[in-house]
């Protein structure tokens, strides 16, 4: 029971892993790049949902000012690449990750500057409820997370498979060159899909800041969720919120099981033995170069 | 006595056959020409013969010895040196380092001597480029000789790349294309070029190309491959001549010498 | 524009190539050397912390700039520098010894991480070395005998028979002490640029399949690489130690991994000189911050209250350089001297398309 119980907690901080990763997808897809700012989205999600939702800031209603927070986090995404990313279009994968890196520190900032350096807490309107099942007790938070992770992910997959959107983004991300030839707009639809990813990262920042305190450091989660993208490889979006569920898994269950030490580091030994097997991600994209 | 010989080659991605139980020899001096159309396995010859890629069946045997095993970076060191079909050079270099590079096989000097710089280090750069200069002056490079790669037109890079495979002083060189997106006078450059190399240098080259003229002017032999299988072999007339050739390029029915043709109006 | 008639091959090989630019590096050293005669303690600090951060970024350059291998994970190695050079003199080694052994197992360390990472490519190395960082974070943590866990550990002054070199006593001396281990590696780096070693470096990083069909052993170069890189990384996190004095793993974050990268970026990827600008501007934009707020307060602005400034004009002026000059300080600098060199016949696209150095193309 008391397992059970871990994998329940293991899963709800997943689903957050996941879906940072996801935003890391859906970036590595449109720009063939690694967005190491999605952390700080993230960071900066939770914090512009907290300005519009606690009394001490704007005091909105809980769902009108997250949905209020997505808008405006969209908008940021968008920018990003509007103004900034697509700038460097056309230069090498590296260029984006020191790009983005710099980035994240700029957002670090800004949400220094408006939120102060000390730990915040969101008000939800589900604070502290717990359900019990038998013996086991899910908090609200743990149920929010996981429910609000499968609609999105059923509203991401609704819009990649059936709407015009959607699947003329998934051409430009196959070829972009001749989606853009075909008449696709390449570069906006670039630009949409960071927007998407503002706004998945707005979300995860919602719900990992109802597990918990958010400060400007909130983005380092990032590195963790890096790791669940390596282990999706990339490539794909189930395959991220797969990994995120695993790294979610294993941290409890190393913290319980394993010696001290053992459960900030599990996620990383993890995706380091991944690599080592399979030095492309489990399910990999990339082929060796033709000559 | 035969260089190189390749015994029943076959390679198979996934379901698909690329080349497909291919023999030949390669004498020692002569110039081999592989012809065939698009997708007919000629590149993936050449890099199973550079252990780029690992055959599924066959062996391959260069100079008596089989190297079908062999780790890639071994190759060079035995005397087989290479061209790509799209350019590989060094963009960030100058062509005198790129060329320096080629030299990297009879390199006699350890990392700590480099570090420190000795004595010996020097004396090995300067045989370096003795032999690189020789190179220089063979291929009319002294112009370009401290320009980047990557401000240099396409006609004198695919000219670097064949230099830094003949600083590696090879035995065997394979020229993968070695006149595609070349211009008629530069097309004529490299085939006097060949022809010195076989001659002055007795060097043995394996080739690829579609220009049939260059192909038809330099090589001793043909060998035509189509689908990764064995087609015709002969001298470069009997092979143009050789209707199941004639029939890989064109289908059934139409006569002619259609490569030429394609290259003539390109060019 | 300068032409140099070369009589043999001898011009090529040298280290500098005329006498002007040996004496314009003489003269260069030797000011620096001259630094402690003029400069305030305060400065000489800063500078000695230039020194230290150019030694680690030219360990970095080795990696990124020359053989084309990312990593996010060079503060693990500065801390296994650190750790290795405070635990051997801590255990009565004298500080050459306990030095040299830090920088040596340091790049024995690194060529063991190289076994894996050579595997990888692009971004999952990028991220395989950042968790390294973080691993060597915790394992530094949980290592306590050895590191002091969080508590931190005390790195002793070096003194050389009898001579004190202490970043506190003797601050001329430890700056000359760093100067001297600069100035070795730098001349060690630029003698491998001229060698077969060094192009077999640049070969791995601009085309492998080629560096393959020349011969080379492209596992071998880049563990070699990552070895000789650690090594040199090793050595600055050694002399970081006892510029600290007293350190625990928050001086080896990876923030510190990150921003070195990015310094060897702006400050010029492919290029020695590229990690000494890089280290410049890191060390210099906190000072020169510091002097504008000063200046701003007597005005009536106060930014004292707005933390973490510097690291948002090291961000902007990092992000201005991706955008409009990706070959960083240096490559802007040697577009400048083309351009006055040819004056007034260069070229706007000479340039063009040697763009950047690394490339990690999604491969199809």
């Amino acid at each position: 029971m008391e397992f059970i119980q871990l994998i329940i907690g293991g899963v709800a901080n997943g689903c957050v892993y996941g879906l940072i990763a996801l935003g890391f997808v859906l970036i590595y897809k449109s720009s063939e790049g690694v967005n190491f700012a999605q952390g700080d989205m993230m960071m900066l999600g939770a914090f512009v949902a907290l300005g519009f939702v606690n009394d001490d800031y704007f005091g909105l209603a809980f769902l009108p000012g997250i949905i209020l927070a997505c808008i405006v986090m969209g908008g940021v995404g968008y920018s990003m690449d509007r103004f900034v990313v697509r700038k460097i279009f056309g230069q090498p994968q590296f260029a984006l990750v020191i790009l983005t890196i710099a980035i994240g520190f700029v957002l670090r900032f800004v949400a220094g500057a408006i939120w102060g350096y000390s730990p915040l807490v969101l008000e939800t309107p589900y604070a502290g409820l717990t359900f019990a099942f038998g013996g086991l007790i899910i908090s609200a938070e743990d149920a929010v997370t996981i429910l609000a992770t499968i609609l999105l992910t059923a509203v991401l997959w609704y819009f990649f498979a059936f709407t015009r959107i959607g699947l003329a983004t998934q051409a430009a991300s196959q070829n972009q060159l001749s989606a853009y030839y075909m008449g696709i707009p390449v570069k906006f639809l670039n630009s949409l899909i960071w927007g998407l990813s503002g706004i998945v990262a707005t979300i995860a920042g919602v719900l990992a800041a109802s597990k918990g305190t958010i400060d400007p450091n909130l983005g380092l989660i990032g590195i963790k969720a890096f790791a669940a993208a390596v282990i999706g490889g990339f490539g794909s979006l189930p395959g991220a919120l797969a990994g995120g569920l695993i790294i979610g898994v294993i941290e409890p269950i190393a913290a319980r099981y394993g010696p001290a030490g053992v459960s900030q580091t599990a996620p990383y030994v993890f995706m380091l033995l991944v690599l080592i097997l399979r030095p492309a991600g489990l399910f990999s994209q990339i082929t060796a170069k033709k000559v | 006595m035969s260089l190189l010989e390749v015994r029943d080659l076959s390679i198979a991605f996934g379901g698909l056959k690329a080349v497909d139980g291919l023999s030949f020899d390669v004498a020692e001096g002569e110039v081999f020409t592989l012809v065939g159309p698009n997708g007919a396995g000629k590149s993936t010859i050449f890099n199973m013969i550079s252990r780029f890629y690992e055959p599924t069946e066959g062996k391959i045997f260069f100079d008596g010895e089989e190297i079908t095993h062999l780790p890639a970076h071994k190759i060079a060191e035995l005397g087989i040196a290479r061209t790509f079909q799209n350019i590989e050079l060094f963009d960030h270099s100058t062509v005198l380092s790129n060329l320096l590079m080629g030299r990297h096989v009879h390199r006699k000097t350890q990392v700590i001597q480099d570090l420190l710089f000795t004595r010996k280090a020097r004396a090995d750069e300067r045989s370096h480029r003795r032999r690189v200069e020789e190179v220089i002056t063979f291929l009319e490079l002294e112009a370009h000789r401290d320009s980047l790669i990557a401000g240099l037109p396409y006609g004198v890079r695919k000219v670097v790349e064949i230099g830094r495979a003949l600083a590696i002083g090879p035995k065997l060189l394979l020229l993968d294309e070695p006149a595609s997106g070349l211009s008629v006078e530069e097309t004529r450059d490299v085939a006097f070029w060949i022809e010195d190399m076989k001659r002055e240098m007795g060097l043995t080259i394996l080739m690829i190309e579609h220009d049939m003229g260059l192909v038809s002017a330099v090589s001793d032999r043909v060998l035509a491959v189509a689908d990764g299988k064995f087609l015709a072999q002969g001298t470069a007339s009997e092979v143009q001549s050789h209707p199941d050739v004639i029939e890989a390029y064109l289908g059934t029915g139409v006569n002619g010498e259609p490569e030429l043709k394609k290259e003539e109006a390109g060019a | 524009m300068k032409v140099i008639f070369k009589k043999s091959y001898d011009r090529d090989i040298d280290l500098f190539k005329d006498r002007q630019t040996a004496l314009r590096i003489g003269l260069l050293v030797l000011v620096l050397v001259l630094v402690p005669f003029f400069a305030s303690d305060y400065f000489l600090a800063e500078a000695t912390n230039t020194l230290i951060w150019s030694l680690a970024g030219l360990g970095l350059m080795v990696l990124v700039g020359h053989t084309g291998q990312v990593s996010l994970g060079h503060a693990a190695f500065l801390a296994i520098g650190a750790y290795t050079d405070a635990a051997l003199m801590n255990a009565g080694w004298p500080w050459l010894l306990a030095f040299l052994t830090a920088g040596a197992v340091t790049g024995v360390f690194g060529a063991i991480i190289a076994i894996p990472a050579i595997r990888m490519s692009g971004i999952y190395l990028a991220i395989a070395t950042m968790a390294l960082a973080v691993l060597v974070e915790e394992a530094v943590i949980l290592a306590e005998p050895i590191t002091g866990g969080v508590a931190g550990v005390f790195a002793p002054d070096i003194a050389i028979f009898g001579i004190s070199f202490g970043r506190y006593d003797s601050l001329p001396n430890f700056y000359w002490l760093c100067l001297a281990v600069v100035v070795i590696v730098t001349f060690g780096y630029a003698n491998l640029l001229r060698s077969a070693t060094g192009r077999s470096f640049l070969a791995v990083r601009d085309s492998e399949i080629s560096a393959r069909a020349l011969g080379i052993n492209v596992s071998r170069t880049k563990t070699l690489a990552f070895g000789l890189s650690c090594a040199i990384t090793g050595l600055a996190g050694g002399l970081m130690g006892h510029f600290f004095s007293f350190f625990n793993y928050e001086a080896f974050t990876i923030i510190i991994s990150i921003n070195l990268l990015l310094a060897v970026t702006i400050g010029g990827l492919g290029h020695i000189q590229g990690a000494f600008a890089g280290a410049i501007l890191i060390t210099a934009v906190p000072q020169v911050l510091a002097i504008v707020r000063d200046g701003l307060s007597n005005i009536g602005v106060d930014l004292s209250g707005v933390p973490g400034l510097d690291t948002l004009v090291f961000s902007l002026i990092l992000i201005g350089f991706i955008i409009y000059e990706p070959l960083g300080i240096y490559g802007r600098y040697l577009k400048i001297k083309a351009f006055w060199d040819l004056f007034p016949l260069s070229r706007r696209d000479m340039f063009r398309r040697q763009m950047t150095y690394l490339k990690t193309e999604r491969m199809k």
